[in-house]
């Protein structure tokens, strides 16, 4: 059995000096797959990697999956820097370059037609978090614990302060979500396109408080900057909430965005 | 495009995820690995999840060997 073709992102031809030594997943030499005036980047997969169980169960394990992910996007960002380029899901994986061709031939108007949308364009990553005063939570487990006499004004002070955090809680959310919408529309205005992601929850992100917003802007690069300034404009503007940007990134989440099949 | 739109800096994995798992174009077909049609966000989660499990009961973990 010979090695696969994993698939990392559809790209105007390059000068390929630009990629050289350019390795991806397990390390692998990329080299490209042409078609007219498209290239496909690929990098072989070992045979024994090559099937759906195995891939699958290395990306259930978080060191394999950050490994792919980080490759990927090593080779992605690369390429996206000299070249408008088109990134695939992660783990697309055919059986042979030819396949790949395949691809590139019958999807040619398509690819092209996002490729034309995505020159000279980045995505910005916007989210928003609001701060949540925990400082009273460990408290009231102490509180809890030290209830076991059965003092009804211990519990009845728990329960209020149960009920007032809720309340706090669920008013610092409202507010934040506001000036999301708010700062939404004026960045969405700077941009050509916009992705709402999930907001990621607190155990998976380093950032301290709760994500209430989680968006991708498809912007110019030379606006880049410019919506990324006014994104922390408005956020200072709001001290209640904490702003995190990031990228500028390959156009990920927008890759999708014209599918017609 | 300017070739320094990208640096080189590390990402944080959760926004990278964020983009590799529900973005980039998913090429259903001709793909022979059926892949790219699994629920990814669910292998993403359960890796994370099987990790931070892992982190949390680190103390225990010699014990359930």
């Amino acid at each position: 059995m010979s090695t696969a073709s994993y698939t990392y992102a559809v790209a105007r031809p390059f000068n390929p000096t630009q990629a050289a030594g350019l390795v991806g997943v397990d390390g692998a030499a990329i080299h490209l797959v042409r078609h007219q005036d498209l290239v496909a980047v690929v990098s072989p997969l070992a045979p024994a990697d090559a099937d759906e169980a195995a891939l699958r169960a290395r990306l259930e394990t978080l060191a394999e999956l950050e490994a792919i992910a980080r490759a990927h996007h090593r080779v992605v960002a690369a390429v996206a820097a000299c070249t408008p380029t088109l990134p695939f899901r992660l783990a697309t994986v055919h059986r042979t370059d030819d396949r790949v061709a395949q691809l590139l031939r019958r999807e040619y108007r398509r690819f092209r037609e996002t490729l034309d949308r995505f020159a000279g364009r980045v995505e910005v990553g916007v989210k928003i978090y609001v701060q949540h005063a925990g400082a009273s939570a460990g408290a009231m487990f102490v509180a809890e614990k030290t209830d076991g006499s059965g003092s009804a004004g211990a519990g009845r002070d728990y329960l209020r302060n149960r009920r007032e955090q809720r309340n706090r809680r669920q008013h610092a959310w409202r507010r934040a979500t506001t000036v999301a919408e708010q700062m939404d529309a004026v960045l969405a205005g700077l941009a050509v396109d916009r992705r709402q992601h999930r907001t990621q929850s607190a155990e998976l992100s380093a950032a301290p408080g709760e994500n209430v917003f989680n968006a991708a802007y498809l912007v110019d690069a030379g606006r880049a900057e410019e919506l990324a300034a006014r994104a922390q404009r408005l956020g200072a503007e709001n001290p209640h909430v904490t702003l995190e940007i990031t990228g500028p990134w390959p156009p990920y989440s927008f890759a999708d965005s014209e599918e017609r099949t | 495009m300017s070739p320094a739109a990208f640096p080189d800096r590390q990402v944080a994995l959760v926004d990278l995820l964020d983009r590799l798992l529900a973005g980039g174009i998913v090429l259903a077909g001709d793909i022979t690995l059926a892949i790219a049609d699994i629920d990814m966000v669910q292998i993403s989660l359960r890796a994370l999840i099987t990790s931070l499990g892992r982190t949390t009961r680190s103390g225990a973990a010699e014990q359930d060997q």
